[in-house]
């Protein structure tokens, strides 16, 4: 599967939209019925194309939320003022079609046979190809010790919130922690802010343990919480980056 | 918007040279960096995509894509070094 997964010409493959389900007031998944899809890795995107009838078409970048096999899932989070976000995030219905190529990329994925320990840092809905790889972590009955750190605004940020306090019961060895950057739940100990060494500290891996971080979300998130982890003592090599601009 | 990352080259990459580029090492011609090509800054995706050192902010690539046709400009990388394993 993994080289069929990055190897090999790409198409562009038409899609149907066969469920919706909304993860916040503003991120919804998609459900698609991608006919023969070859199977992917978590971490793995997909580029999407919209065409419109008067041909203008426009593509952009998806992370791949599920893990396979099965339908492939995507969590799309309204961006203001986007020219695909919101159509993808609000309008669409089952029974709708767009074309997707992929999975591409090999570069910011969890491979189930790396024994190493796993920081998961994600930033809003940089949390996407990092649900992935817990799903993944999962089906494949891993027992490798992964830690997400995840920053959102506010709770009603939290996407896959149920499914996260789900598997951190019944996925041994799952822990998450949530950084709220504006607003947090009543009583909670940690003051609003964006991440803080002390977070990675308290919350990830010593640089000792060797483990493997993947860091998602937007730019300014995933540049600082990089840095921060270099600081700590993490070498290049050991810190994977997605940013998704913003 | 601000840059985002090499990630994002790893479709039109592939659609026009049929292998996964992102793993590669590139070696940039105006500071001598070596890195993955995820972790360029990448830049667009209209007009085109532009993939800028990360170290130096050189140029490394150009990608501009239409329905039908592709452009890679890759002026600004002295090698790729590929796995092929």
């Amino acid at each position: 599967m993994a080289r069929a997964a990055v190897l090999g010409r790409l198409t562009w493959r038409a899609v149907t939209v066969t469920g919706v389900r909304d993860e916040t007031a503003t991120a919804r998944t998609l459900v698609l019925d991608a006919g023969d899809w070859p199977g992917h890795l978590p971490g793995q995107h997909l580029d999407l194309r919209l065409t419109s009838a008067d041909g203008y078409s426009t593509q952009r970048s998806y992370s791949i939320a599920s893990a396979g096999p099965g339908p492939v899932e995507i969590t799309v989070a309204a961006v203001d003022g986007g020219e695909v976000s919101p159509y993808l995030a609000r309008d669409v219905r089952p029974g709708d079609q767009f074309e997707v190529r992929g999975p591409v990329g090999g570069y910011f994925v969890w491979r189930r046979e790396d024994p190493a320990p796993v920081l998961l840092a994600a930033g809003g809905s940089g949390i996407v190809p990092l649900m992935a790889m817990i799903r993944d972590r999962s089906a494949s009955d891993s027992r490798v010790p992964f830690r997400l750190v995840y920053s959102i605004r506010s709770p009603a940020e939290a996407i896959y919130a149920r499914e996260l306090a789900r598997r951190v019961r019944d996925d041994h060895g799952l822990d998450v922690t949530y950084l709220y950057s504006r607003s947090a739940p009543e009583g909670w100990r940690r003051a609003p802010s964006r991440i803080r060494p002390g977070d990675l500290v308290a919350n990830g891996w010593p640089p000792e343990l060797d483990p493997l971080c993947f860091v998602c979300g937007p730019t300014g998130f995933v540049e600082a919480t990089a840095t921060l982890l270099a600081g700590a003592g993490h070498p290049a090599g050991r810190i994977k980056t997605e940013r998704f601009g913003g | 918007m601000t840059h985002t990352d090499g990630n994002l080259l790893a479709g039109p990459l592939r659609a026009i040279l049929g292998v996964d580029l992102t793993t590669a090492q590139g070696t940039c011609d105006g500071c001598g960096a070596r890195g993955p090509i995820a972790s360029a800054l990448v830049y667009g995706p209209e007009p085109g995509l532009v993939a800028r050192c990360p170290s130096c902010e050189n140029v490394l690539l150009r990608i501009v894509q239409t329905a039908d046709r592709a452009w890679l400009d890759l002026r600004g990388l002295t090698s790729i070094e590929v796995a092929l394993a």
